[in-house]
């Protein structure tokens, strides 16, 4: 359909312009856009620029990154399961963003924070792709990134149990369920040139995987780099992710979810849906957070909490379409 | 006589203790140990927790360095062999319930939530250290002590903000202090009881004359980086004045007339 993309751009520019203008401090329509654009109006313009602009904005990053990483590794893998929250990418991403947190290296280099998610979830992209090996077999795949989440999931709540702040330990949900709570521009200028580098990326891997469709052997006779194509896929991954998952925790299921529902809509085509994926998370997980602030306003409800509520049905029938297919 | 001993039954536990002091007192709450402290006869505490050491949380941490710390747990308390054990309401229930089924006696107090309750909670755990007069004394000291501190001219704003957008609320021993120091409490007044939180757009919005913030611990945590906010820090250049929390807040103790003089310099600076 030629028209996804343009539906999806305005959709995701609506879900934007609601997240400005919606918070628990209960503005006025016109007078917030009147101090987010001029920069007048006392404490509405804090309000506005500092604190609900940085939210919406790394929503609409954060939630771009996890559509788009999902949608390029499952074709890659050429699994509808991979998704960088299920696959440990994410855990591992908090992992490393932890570790810089509580080494007190971000506080002495701020580029630390974003680094070392990165690096975290490079780490374990490579694992996957050499456990799962280069076919990607469903099984493989999902038990290689259990246990990688899980060893992620683990080691992250030790360094923070360890912490000598009494707060770190109460952070283990966030670390785990995300959320885009109070984060200010600094988060924003922090992930936000990671995040570009790392969606431009997997934009860029779309003709490869659509050769890759036809199987490994047709994508090279095709002329398609495949050391390369898979090198691009890590780095991307580890880049947007990364830098996602260390201002806004890991939210999971958005990467699943989102891909599969657009797949039909662009002819199961993955040059097609790598920018459909995009545009699809980033208004989910726009969506999702301005329901956080709707269903709870006081209360910091988690992120992916809403999404796994969301997500967790639709993995269910995956599976449950994977295993008639496969029996 | 038997109407003595009759008397006794009905006072049931409370009379032994009474008689004869006890020896050996473990406390296992941070606020009942500064009490303790204050009060207990020398030899008489034999252990306190071990957030009575620590300097942002307890007010005596230098002189509670001389104590063995317990970590609130029975095993521990127990091979201590202590005759009396002061906890809170709060504290473990397990415990709790543990240790008197062990025949030890435990005297729970419930924490201090106004400045008014503050010299029965000293007078409790002095009858409980069997240190009657010393308590008396000590909750005449903090009579006086408050008497001078009552602002009454008209309140200015505070808000209270601690890690998380956490706040105190109506009925909380903060928000007491901060009436008593001639403030009205944001946060209160924005509807909550006891403590909750409160989003920093709200707090931007009420621009209240003063912010309270906590001291930060060691280590990174998100909860505290939201005390870095931007827009925070502009809040707090445009708030008349800006001060922290420290350990004299925690606890219904003397100390916490410390917490409220500080307020109240920092009402008369508004002035």
């Amino acid at each position: 359909m030629k028209y996804t993309l343009p539906v999806l751009a305005l959709l995701v520019a609506l879900l934007f312009a609601a997240s400005l203008l919606i918070g628990p401090a209960g503005l006025g329509l016109g007078e917030s856009l009147h101090a987010l654009i001029t920069g007048q109006g006392g404490p509405v313009v804090l309000v506005m620029q500092e604190i609900r602009l940085p939210r919406a904005i790394l929503g609409l990053l954060a939630g771009a990154a996890f559509g788009l990483a999902g949608a390029a590794m499952q074709g890659y893998l050429r699994n509808p399961l991979a998704e960088p929250g299920l696959i440990g990418v994410s855990s591992a991403a908090a992992l490393g963003a932890v570790l810089s947190l509580q080494t007190g290296l971000a506080a002495a280099f701020a580029l630390a924070l974003p680094l070392s998610a990165l690096a975290g979830a490079g780490l374990s992209v490579l694992l996957i792709l050499l456990l799962a090996g280069p076919r990607g077999g469903a099984l493989a795949l999902i038990l290689a990134g259990i246990a990688i989440s899980a060893l992620a999931a683990a080691l992250t709540s030790l360094a923070l149990n360890l912490s000598s702040n009494p707060f770190a330990a109460m952070e283990i949900v966030y670390w785990m369920m995300g959320s885009l709570a109070d984060r200010s521009m600094t988060h924003v200028w922090l992930a936000a040139p990671f995040i570009a580098l790392g969606l431009a990326a997997l934009l860029s891997i779309g003709r490869g995987l659509d050769a890759l469709t036809l199987g490994e052997d047709a994508a090279q006779s095709m002329g398609i780099n495949m050391a390369r194509l898979r090198w691009t896929l890590i780095l991307g991954t580890a880049a947007a992710i990364g830098a996602s998952v260390a201002v806004a925790g890991a939210v999971g299921f958005v990467g699943l979810v989102v891909p599969h529902i657009l797949r039909p809509l662009v002819a199961a085509r993955p040059s097609h849906l790598l920018p459909a994926a995009a545009l699809g998370g980033a208004a989910m997980l726009l969506a999702a957070d301005i329901a956080t602030r709707l269903i709870a306003p006081d209360q910091d409800l988690k992120l992916g909490v809403l999404t796994a509520i969301v997500g967790a049905p639709f993995f269910l029938h995956l599976i449950w379409r994977m295993r008639r297919v496969e029996a | 006589m038997r109407r003595g001993a009759l008397t006794a039954l009905a006072l049931g536990v409370a009379l032994p203790a009474a008689a004869e002091p006890p020896a050996r007192v473990v406390s296992m709450n941070l606020c009942t140990d500064q009490i303790a402290l204050m009060l207990a006869a020398p030899g008489q505490l034999i252990s306190v927790s071990r957030l009575a050491v620590d300097p942002l949380s307890s007010s005596m941490a230098a002189e509670a360095a001389a104590y063995p710390p317990n970590r609130g747990q029975a095993e521990q308390i127990f091979l201590m062999k202590p005759d009396l054990v002061l906890a809170s309401t709060y504290s473990s229930i397990s415990s709790v319930a543990l240790l008197r089924d062990l025949g030890v006696t435990v005297v729970q107090v419930e924490p201090v939530n106004a400045l008014s309750q503050v010299e029965a909670q000293i007078l409790t755990i002095g009858q409980a250290l069997g240190r009657e007069t010393q308590a008396e004394a000590l909750a005449a000291e903090f009579r006086e002590g408050l008497k001078g501190l009552t602002w009454q001219g008209e309140l200015a704003t505070a808000a209270m903000y601690y890690p998380n957008g956490y706040t105190s609320g109506a009925g909380s021993l903060a928000d007491d202090v901060l009436r008593t120091a001639g403030f009205h409490n944001i946060g209160a007044e924005l509807g909550l009881t006891g403590g909750g939180t409160l989003p920093l757009e709200r707090l931007v919005m009420a621009q209240p004359d003063v912010i309270v913030t906590s001291t930060p611990y060691p280590g990174g945590s998100r909860s505290e980086e939201l005390l870095n906010h931007p827009a925070l820090a502009e809040l707090r250049q445009e708030a008349g004045l800006a001060t922290t929390t420290d350990a004299d807040w925690v606890c219904g103790t003397p100390h916490i007339l410390r917490a409220l003089r500080s307020m109240r310099d920092a009402r008369e600076a508004l002035e």
